[in-house]
């Protein structure tokens, strides 16, 4: 009997909010591949030159994390991977400090040069974690230190007038020290990656690895890799990042070999063969901390600081950040969902339910 | 883009000393790496005149011969020609994008022979806003169209700019890298070319021409940059063909008087150009375009829309509370629309309801009407059938009564002649 009536139409209440459609260039672009090397040299390579030299001018931000139980060597660790005294409280770690009653978040702010590059490194400590008797929920404070980051860019970046160069303070890298049971992962390991495995970069370490023979360690390391898989928790480098070829096998080496790095920390130094190294002293022998046959932490520096800093901060940027930001203006309806932030293209509205026309 | 990170220099930063080698100088190095693999994206828009030489300089530049069919003097209108090319050089992949203005300068009234070229250039901006301001966008691998450095092509006359340069300039100063070049420079000989150089100078200056300067901050490039940028506008030959001089094939113009050398630096500025654009500043060229012009526009675009920093009392205005704001209105005009267009279809399905009892009291009207006259006529034919068998039976009657009359009378009829007989015998 009745006729249905057209969808509730957005196009015409867009106008006053839609700016002109997004216009294209007077002819469509035809990329015409030329190789230039056989006329003649342009120069154009040196945009390479030109771009180190701007970064190094302007200089890098690093945050990273350390999140695990009291006394697994997370200052000290820290404090060797960037060879000064980050974290103070390492030597000398006071009884009469009590263990915080809730995991408390403290970042420091280090200026560090090498090489004319010069770094601002935040290392962000969280006292607390894992340390009471009733650990439920002990990784909310921090993923809701890892949120506010986030948002402080993102205030910055939605900003009308904004700053050249917005201050970032998110956490591109952090670091969890694994206890070496020699068994297997703890369920707060467990928990505390699945939930923060999606909101930062999480690179799984196993900590005091001096504890471990070879065989105990090799053992340990792949029990870890199977439990984290079969609880689908992807650490970094993750699996679905790989741009390329190149990148997927690199990773996958690193991944399926290598990670967790089993690690020992230290800020002492002792001779060992004439040369002064940094290590552990014990009655059987001097554990070096550099030495790839005695652990691995020169991987995990490598790793970390070598070859991968500008991709974990790449990834914080482009994909966690991203995901938050898209989270963000879709939840809080402070935003119209879908494509336009201004309303180019709204989703249609829902249709409106016919009223029974009997 | 590379991630621009800030230093707040108000926060309390420990200074530390380092004991031993960690390894992140070769941060800048893994940064470049990234970008390597990416590519990179310069665009380049050319203003000039019709046959000034815009498509010989780029191909000269490039050391390769883009496809140009040169154009016709007859367009009706400035419009803007796009074109993409992917060179490459060692591992470095650029994607380069050349913007020619078809038809500048040829029309009669060229009052708005700037505005396709300040549509375009807004164009670019609107569309990296757009990605920008998406829910979810991918900046990243985003193919970056804005203009990076707009070379303005100046007509050799040898006195001084037209007023359409002055004008055009004046539109795209704040909108791009502008960088005045001086077209066919071999028309003009050396002593009127440094009076020719001063006297554009000092126009775009006394008129307010932000032209692009040579970035003077870094020590590697400021001394360079500052001699250069003392030779501005450079004055280019461009040429595509090659001459033997000496024992080498270089790039020059053949005439009976001469060679011009388009590398020679004596001859033109062209490698001066050369320098400057692409070998010391194209990454600064490319990142004012982002901090400076872009924003500018972002910030213009989104005032223009109504969105604030800070709201009359200047406390920090968020932007999404703007948004909210704004959102709510939006839906509630919507729900507004919503409800008229409801009730307009509850209202028509009234009416047609209404018509349509109407209708139907109609045909149940009609229907008593006919059943009615059924009847009538049902009953009309039973009363003349009554009638009839009435007739028939009083004919009958009439029929029988008759044929007994008729029998009687026979029959006295027949006595009748009986009788007659009897006497007459």
């Amino acid at each position: 009997m009745s006729k249905g009536l057209p969808e509730t139409r957005t196009d015409a209440a867009m106008s006053e909010l839609v700016p002109e459609p997004r216009p294209k260039p007077a002819v469509p672009m035809k990329p015409v591949s030329i190789n230039s090397n056989l006329l003649g040299y342009i120069g154009i390579d040196t945009i390479i030159e030109q771009m180190r030299k701007k970064t190094m001018k302007t200089g890098f931000d690093f945050n990273i994390m350390v999140v695990g139980q009291s006394g697994l060597g997370k200052s000290t660790l820290v404090n060797t991977l960037f060879k000064s005294q980050v974290s103070r409280k390492a030597s000398s770690w006071n009884r009469e400090e009590k263990i915080p009653k809730t995991v408390e978040i403290k970042a420091i702010g280090h200026v560090i040069e090498e090489g004319g590059v010069k770094m601002k490194l935040t290392v962000i400590d969280t006292p607390g974690f894992g340390d009471q008797i009733n650990n439920e929920n002990c990784w909310e404070p921090i993923e809701k230190y890892i949120n506010e980051q986030y948002e402080k860019f993102l205030k910055e970046e939605v900003n009308i007038a904004r700053k050249k160069r917005i201050p970032d303070t998110r956490v591109h890298c952090c670091l969890y020290f694994i206890s070496p049971t020699g068994h297997s992962l703890r369920p707060l390991d467990l928990e505390f990656m699945k939930h923060l495995s999606k909101v930062v970069n999480i690179i799984p370490v196993i900590a005091k690895a001096d504890t471990m023979t070879l065989e105990e360690k090799s053992e340990f390391k792949q029990r870890v890799r199977k439990e984290l898989e079969v609880n689908g928790i992807e650490f970094y480098p993750q699996k679905e990042f790989d741009e390329d070829l190149e990148d997927k096998t690199e990773n996958d080496k690193i991944r399926q070999e290598s990670m967790p790095f089993a690690v020992v920390g230290s800020d002492k130094e002792y001779q060992v063969n004439g040369k002064r190294v940094l290590g552990r002293k014990t009655p059987w022998g001097i554990i070096e901390v550099e030495n790839l046959n005695h652990c691995e932490f020169a991987l995990l520096r490598d790793f970390v600081i070598r070859t991968h800093l500008q991709d974990l901060k790449e990834v914080t940027h482009n994909i966690h950040y991203e995901t938050y930001r898209a989270k963000r203006l879709n939840d809080n309806g402070g935003l119209p969902p879908g494509e336009g932030l201004l309303g180019t293209v709204l989703p249609p509205v829902p249709a409106t339910p016919c009223p029974t026309a009997e | 883009m590379a991630v621009a990170v800030g230093r707040p220099s108000n926060e309390d930063l420990r200074n530390l000393s380092l004991s031993g080698h960690v390894g992140f100088d070769s941060l800048p190095d893994q940064l470049v790496n990234k970008s390597t693999s990416q590519g990179f994206c310069f665009n380049i828009l050319c203003v000039g005149e019709t046959g000034i030489g815009k498509s010989t300089l780029m191909d000269t530049l490039f050391n390769t011969k883009f496809e140009n069919d040169p154009a016709t003097h007859n367009e009706p209108g400035v419009r803007l020609k796009a074109r993409s090319y992917e060179l490459q050089e060692s591992n470095v992949r650029l994607k380069l994008t050349i913007v020619d203005t078809v038809g500048f300068g040829d029309q009669i009234n060229k009052d708005d022979s700037y505005k396709p070229i300040v549509e375009y250039i807004d164009a670019q901006f609107e569309a990296y806003l757009q990605e920008e301001l998406k829910i979810k966008r991918s900046l990243f691998n985003y193919h970056d169209t804005r203009i990076h450095a707009c070379l303005y092509f100046i007509a050799p006359t040898g006195h001084s700019l037209k007023s359409l340069d002055l004008v055009t300039m004046k539109k795209l100063d704040s909108k791009v890298n502008i960088i005045p070049i001086i077209a066919k420079a071999d028309t003009i000989a050396k002593n009127e070319l440094h009076k020719f150089k001063s006297k554009i100078m000092s126009e775009l200056v006394s008129n307010g021409v932000q032209i692009y300067q040579f970035p003077t901050d870094e020590e590697t490039v400021a001394e360079i940059n500052a001699t250069m940028s003392v030779h501005l506008p450079f004055a280019v030959v461009g040429s595509t063909e090659e001459v033997k001089i000496g024992n080498k094939m270089a790039k020059a113009r053949q005439y009976p008087w001469g060679v011009v050398q388009v590398e020679n630096e004596n001859h033109c500025d062209f490698v001066k150009l050369r320098e400057m654009l692409i070998r010391v500043n194209m990454e600064d060229l490319r990142e004012q375009t982002h901090t400076r012009h872009y924003e500018l526009y972002r910030r213009c675009k989104l005032e223009e829309m109504g969105f604030k920093d800070t709201d009359p009392d200047s406390k920090p205005f968020s932007l999404q509370e703007t948004y909210e704001a704004k959102r709510n209105e939006f839906l509630g005009e919507l729900q507004k629309k919503e409800e008229e267009m409801r009730q307009m279809f509850v209202m028509r399905v009234k009416e047609k309801e209404a018509e349509l009892k109407e209708a139907e009291k109609e045909l149940h009207e009609k229907f008593d009407l006919l059943k009615r006259t059924h009847q009538e006529e049902k009953k009309k034919v039973e009363d003349k059938k009554k009638e009839l068998e009435e007739e028939v039976n009083n004919f009958q009657k009439k029929k029988a009564a008759a044929q007994l009359l008729q029998s009687q009378a026979q029959q006295a009829g027949a006595q009748q002649t009986k009788k007659d007989k009897d006497k007459k015998n």
